[in-house]
C-alpha cells in the first residue's frame, strides 16, 4: 500500500532521515519505533506532507503523493499528530466534524459519529464541551476519531500513547487493534516499543534515522539487539 | 434629540457592517489587520466617485464599493497570504497597505487629493442602515456557521492541523479576508453618503485600530460580541462629549478594564441568544431568591 524508499529529509543542515526504506502493506498495523530524535515523526509529518523530502521517494497505492498538505488527506492518508493538535475553541462534535471536512455524504457523516461514540463512549458524554477542556486520555481519542471522520485508507499515529496513564495506554492499543479489524490500515509512531511491537503486525526500528532492524513485531520483541536498547532488558 | 440618537446610530451601525465583516477575518480565521481603515476609504471613494462625477444609481454604487474593496483585498490578499506570512507580519503588512492607500488617495486627481470630496449626496439612512447591517450580519452568520466556517476556526485554532484535515489554508483565509473587505467597503459607500464629505485623513490607522479593538474586546469568536463593542465604542465618546478632553482617556480606561475583566472579550467564544439571556435571567432570579 505504501511503500518508502531511500527517504532523506533534512531541516536544513540536520539530515533528520538518511535514506530510509520501509513498506506498508494494507489491511496490517505497523509499527515504527525507536528513542527520541530517531526521526519518527519526522517520517510522520513527511508523509502527511507537512515537511518535503530532500530525495528519494514515497509511492502511495502506487503513485507519488502531492506536495501539498492539504491533499494528502484526498488521497486516503490521514495523520493523528504527535500532542494530537485538536481545535482547543471548539467542540469536541465540531472537532470531529472537522475530520470529516473533505466529505460531502451528510447521512455518512451523521452514521461515523455515531459510530466514534460507540468507539469511545466517554466522548458522548462531552460532545459540546470545548476540546481544550479534555483531560490528555480524552484528547485523544477525539483526535483518534478526527482522524477516522475522514475515513483514510491509511492511518498515521504519531505517539498515541504519549502522556497517558497505563490504563488509557493499554485502552488505545486494544482501540487501535479495532480500528484495524475494521479494515484500516495503521501506521504507527511510538516510543513505548514493548506494547507497540506486542500488538504490531510488523514492525521497523529507528536509530538516528536509520532502520535498524525489521520484522514481524513478535521477532523484534525477541530481537536481542532491540531488548537491549529499546526494552530496557538487562543480559 | 432623536435625530442626535438616530445619529450616533447610524454611525455606530456603519461601523457594526465594518466590524463584522472583520470579525470573520481576524475573530474567526485569527489573522490581525492594522489597516482595514483602507477598505474603507476605497469603498467610501469608490462609491462616492461613482454617484459623484458619473450619477450612478446609490445602491449599484454600494455593491460596486463592495466589489471594489473585495478586489482589492484579493490582490493584497493574494501575495501576503500565500507566503504564508505569519500573523504579526501580516498585520504589519497591512499596516504599511493602510498608510499607502490614505497616501494615494491624497495624491489621486479623481479623489482631489487632501481636499476630498464635498457634496456628496445624502442617500444614506437609517432604515436602508439597518437592513444592510441585518444583512451582512445574517450572511456573516450563516458563513461561520458553515463548512467553510469551521474551516475558518480551525485555521484560527491551529493551521497545521486544519491542513492535515484538508484545508487549503490559502483559500480559506483569503475567502475571509475578501469577504470581510468587501463588508469594509460597503460600510465606507454608506459612510459616503452619511457625512457627505470625505477626505483622505479620515481614515488613519486610528480608525483600523478602532475596529480591530472593538472585534478583540468583543469577543475572537463571536459575531454578538464585535457587535455590541462596535455600538459601544462609538456610542460611549458621543456620551462623553460633555467631557471632551477627557473622552479618549475614558475609551482607553474601556479597553483596559476589558483586558482586565474580560480578557477573552466581552462574549469570548460564544453568542448572544434567546436561550442564553432566558438562562441568565433565571440564574439571576434564582440568586436573589436565596
Amino acid at each position: 500500500m505504501l511503500s518508502i524508499r531511500n527517504l532523506n529529509v533534512k531541516y536544513g543542515q540536520i539530515h533528520a532521515l538518511h535514506g530510509i526504506s520501509l513498506e506498508v502493506e494494507t489491511g496490517r498495523v505497523v509499527a515504527v519505533v525507536g528513542a527520541n530524535g530517531a526521526g519518527k515523526t519526522t517520517l510522520m509529518m513527511t508523509l502527511a506532507g507537512l515537511l518535503s523530502p530532500a530525495g528519494g521517494e514515497i509511492l502511495f497505492e502506487g503513485t507519488a503523493l502531492p506536495k501539498e498538505a492539504y491533499k494528502i488527506l484526498g488521497r486516503g492518508i490521514c495523520l493523528v499528530p504527535e500532542r494530537r493538535r485538536l481545535y482547543a475553541n471548539l467542540t469536541v462534535r465540531e472537532n470531529l466534524l472537522m475530520g470529516a471536512y473533505l466529505r460531502k455524504d451528510k447521512a455518512g457523516i451523521a452514521a461515523d459519529l455515531e459510530r466514534m461514540y460507540d468507539l469511545f463512549p466517554i466522548m458522548r458524554e462531552r460532545i459540546k464541551q470545548y476540546a481544550g477542556t479534555l483531560s490528555g486520555g480524552e484528547q485523544q481519542m477525539v483526535a483518534i476519531a478526527r482522524g477516522l471522520m475522514s475515513r483514510p485508507k491509511l492511518l498515521l499515529l504519531d505517539e498515541p500513547s504519549l502522556g497517558l496513564a497505563p490504563l488509557m495506554v493499554q485502552f488505545m492499543f486494544k482501540t487501535i487493534r479495532e480500528i484495524n479489524a475494521e479494515g484500516v490500515t495503521v501506521l504507527l509512531a511510538e516510543q513505548n516499543a514493548f506494547q507497540a511491537l506486542d500488538m504490531a503486525d510488523d514492525a521497523f526500528v529507528l536509530e538516528t534515522g536509520r532502520v535498524l532492524v525489521s520484522g514481524s513485531g513478535k521477532e523484534l520483541l525477541e530481537n536481542p539487539l532491540v531488548r537491549k536498547a529499546y526494552l530496557g532488558v538487562k543480559h | 434629540m432623536t435625530q442626535y440618537l438616530s445619529g450616533i446610530l447610524s454611525l455606530g451601525l456603519i461601523y457594526v457592517i465594518a466590524t463584522v465583516g472583520l470579525a470573520v477575518f481576524t475573530g474567526f480565521t485569527g489573522l490581525f489587520s492594522l489597516g482595514h481603515a483602507a477598505f474603507f476609504a476605497i469603498g467610501a471613494y469608490t462609491a462616492a466617485i461613482l454617484t459623484y462625477f458619473y450619477g450612478v444609481n446609490f445602491y449599484l454604487a454600494l455593491a460596486a464599493a463592495g466589489v471594489m474593496s473585495g478586489l482589492v483585498g484579493f490582490l493584497i490578499g493574494y501575495p501576503t497570504l500565500k507566503a504564508k506570512l505569519r500573523t504579526d507580519y501580516f498585520a504589519i503588512a497591512t499596516l504599511g497597505f493602510g498608510e499607502a492607500t490614505r497616501v494615494l488617495l491624497e495624491n489621486l486627481s479623481i479623489t482631489q487629493g487632501a481636499r476630498g470630496l464635498p457634496g456628496i449626496t445624502n442617500y444614506t439612512t437609517l432604515p436602508v442602515i439597518i437592513v444592510i447591517a441585518a444583512l451582512v450580519i445574517w450572511v456573516a452568520w450563516n458563513f461561520v456557521h458553515s463548512r467553510h466556517g469551521r474551516a475558518a476556526i480551525a485555521i484560527r485554532e491551529d493551521f497545521v492541523a486544519a491542513e492535515m484535515m484538508g484545508v487549503n489554508i490559502f483559500i480559506g483565509r483569503l475567502r475571509s479576508l475578501i469577504f470581510s473587505a468587501a463588508c469594509g467597503g460597503i460600510a465606507g459607500g454608506l459612510f459616503a453618503h452619511y457625512f457627505c464629505f470625505i477626505q483622505p485623513s479620515m481614515f488613519t490607522a486610528y480608525m483600523s485600530t478602532q475596529l480591530t479593538a472593538a472585534v478583540v474586546a468583543g469577543g475572537m469568536g463571536s459575531i454578538s460580541g464585535p457587535v455590541m463593542a462596535a455600538l459601544i465604542f462609538i456610542g460611549v465618546p458621543e456620551l462623553l462629549r460633555v467631557a471632551n478632553i477627557w473622552r479618549l482617556v475614558a475609551y482607553g480606561l474601556l479597553l483596559v478594564l476589558i483586558m482586565i475583566f474580560r480578557p477573552q472579550g466581552l462574549l469570548g467564544y460564544r453568542e448572544i441568544s434567546l436561550s442564553g439571556i432566558r438562562d441568565f435571567f433565571a440564574r439571576f432570579r434564582k440568586g436573589a431568591r436565596s
